[in-house]
């Protein structure tokens, strides 16, 4: 396997929302908008790659019996750090993501990369393998908060779009929670549909 | 020609001319009085809504079982233009034409068609359709009209409101506001008596179901009436959407058990929640949540009220 595949792995193949059906709280929670996405994706790929790293560093020093506390831990120092950052710069995305910033520690994404990948492969391989994943789930959390965001509320990144379409009222659904499991099994049906064509 | 009429095939050979087609044929006939009638009472209007709901549903169906490749007959079984007929007939007579076209088109796409089409939906399309419209635009969807399309309350607003409500002869004719097709329980009670004596819908669901929803609400207090058995159970059961969500809704194939015992099961839990719903929740009514919920409990409504099969000495399971 080569790097590029590591990297493209998590793009498409792998992703981690449509075909791991990994990460799904935040998928879910924090898809309102396309700039909570956006956000949440960025923030999470953050602690995913630094983690990565690390843990590939530290792989022949964990010990076995202890491995997942010790990635916790790991993964714990990253998510404050990027919860504090957030907290420095963009005041107004951390106070709209709230609390799943901090619950960035449990995202199965992240312990599931540093068990199934960081722990057994070489520091380099590790970084793509954090940075694929990451824009993989970037990518799957903006295509849900886009769709919601538009179909919800007009809107997209904030922007009226749909400000040409005078009589557009908002399905308001759409920015409930329902909506979220809606568009979410709709997109991974049409991405399974794709990819069974595609063989 | 005639050598193909003497194959020898397999059983079974008995043949009925039973088809979805005749069936849904039936239903449609079944709600022709109702809507006739909500054409007559609101006027021409109602026809926009009924045919861009029933047109809708249809469209949906041909061009999701395109994309499948699947047959494009079952387009045009019947069901889809059930399933969009009765969602027009769930809205108030306000509703604007796109507002019943995107719901025809949820009803069958997210309602029906993801699931596999006919057959496989776990909720009735319509039904499922109605509640994301309630959510999605609840002004729309709650603004209720009386003749002319002037505003009215419907009579379980104005009953928990607690002002008066229309006489009985009035709401079981159906001279009141409410969804196009649940006003005249009479015309409802005649398509709903066609459809058990055509045994296309078993009687047992409508009548736990309407037999459970007065029997509470006789005995159940409420906040304004503390005492036990005086509530007003005709008032109930004459108005809202009980008696067309009893008959042609609850009664879906799909989406109801299988078994007689599981039938009486299925209408009670609808009955109970329909009744808590109106008695102590915060909407006035609850038909519409209360066969979805049950709905969702017919799997193992069927699984439990299986019988034993002859000769095993444990529920067959």
């Amino acid at each position: 396997m080569n790097d590029i595949k590591v990297l493209w792995r998590g793009i498409f193949d792998e992703n981690p929302t449509f075909r791991l059906l990994l990460g799904m709280c935040p998928t879910l929670a924090v898809s309102i908008a396309a700039n909570q996405g956006l956000g949440m994706g960025l923030a999470t790929t953050a602690v995913l790659v630094a983690s990565n790293i690390l843990i590939s560093l530290l792989r022949s020093v964990i010990p076995d019996k202890i491995r997942i506390p010790c990635f916790i831990v790991v993964i714990a120092t990253f998510a404050t750090m990027v919860d504090l950052i957030m907290a420095a710069f963009v005041p107004a995305l951390h106070q709209v993501l709230g609390i799943f910033i901090p619950l960035i520690v449990v995202n199965c994404i992240i312990l599931q990369r540093a068990e199934a990948f960081a722990s057994k492969n070489t520091v380099w391989r590790s970084a793509l393998d954090g940075v694929g994943m990451g824009i993989g789930f970037t990518i799957a959390l903006l295509m849900v908060s886009a769709i919601r965001e538009i179909l919800g509320s007009g809107t997209l990144f904030g922007l009226h779009v749909l400000g040409f379409w005078q009589s557009f009222e908002p399905m308001r659904i759409m920015v409930s929670p329902p909506g979220a499991f809606i568009v979410l099994g709709l997109l991974i049906g049409l991405i399974n549909s794709l990819s069974m064509r595609r063989v | 020609m005639e050598i193909n009429k003497l194959t020898v095939s397999s059983s079974p050979h008995l043949h009925s001319n039973n088809t979805v087609l005749r069936a849904m044929l039936w239903v449609l006939a079944a709600l022709t009085p109702a809507t006739l009638f909500a054409v007559y009472y609101y006027g021409a209007y109602v026809v926009v809504i009924l045919l861009s709901s029933t047109a809708a549903a249809v469209a949906t169906e041909a061009l999701i079982l395109k994309l499948r490749r699947k047959p494009l007959r079952a387009a045009v079984d019947g069901s889809a233009a059930v399933t969009g007929l009765l969602l027009a007939l769930n809205v108030p007579a306000s509703a604007p034409w796109w507002l019943v076209a995107i719901g025809a088109g949820v009803a069958i796409s997210i309602g029906k068609q993801v699931f596999g089409g006919i057959g496989h939906n776990p909720f009735n399309p319509a039904l499922a359709a109605r509640a994301i419209l309630v959510v999605s635009w609840p002004e729309r969807m709650t603004r209720w009209v009386g003749p002319g399309l002037v505003s009215a309350a419907t009579p379980l607003a104005q009953y928990r409101a607690g002002v008066a409500v229309p006489a009985h002869a009035d709401l079981f004719l159906g001279l009141r506001p409410g969804s196009l097709g649940e006003m005249s329980v009479f015309l409802l009670l005649l398509g709903g008596a066609l459809l058990i004596y055509l045994k296309i819908i078993d009687w047992k669901i409508p009548a736990s179901f309407i037999g459970t929803v007065a029997l509470l609400t006789w005995a159940l207090p409420t906040e304004g009436q503390t005492a036990f058995f005086a509530g007003n159970p005709l008032f109930h059961v004459l108005s809202g959407g009980l008696v067309l969500g009893a008959f042609f809704m609850a009664t879906d194939w799909t989406t109801s058990p299988l078994t007689k015992r599981g039938r009486v099961v299925f209408g009670f839990g609808a009955g109970l929640i329909t009744a808590i719903i109106r008695l102590y929740g915060g909407l006035p009514e609850g038909v519409t949540f209360a066969i979805l919920i049950m709905n969702a409990c017919t799997p193992l409504i069927d699984r439990y009220t299986l019988g034993k099969s002859f000769g095993s000495t444990r529920g067959a399971m």
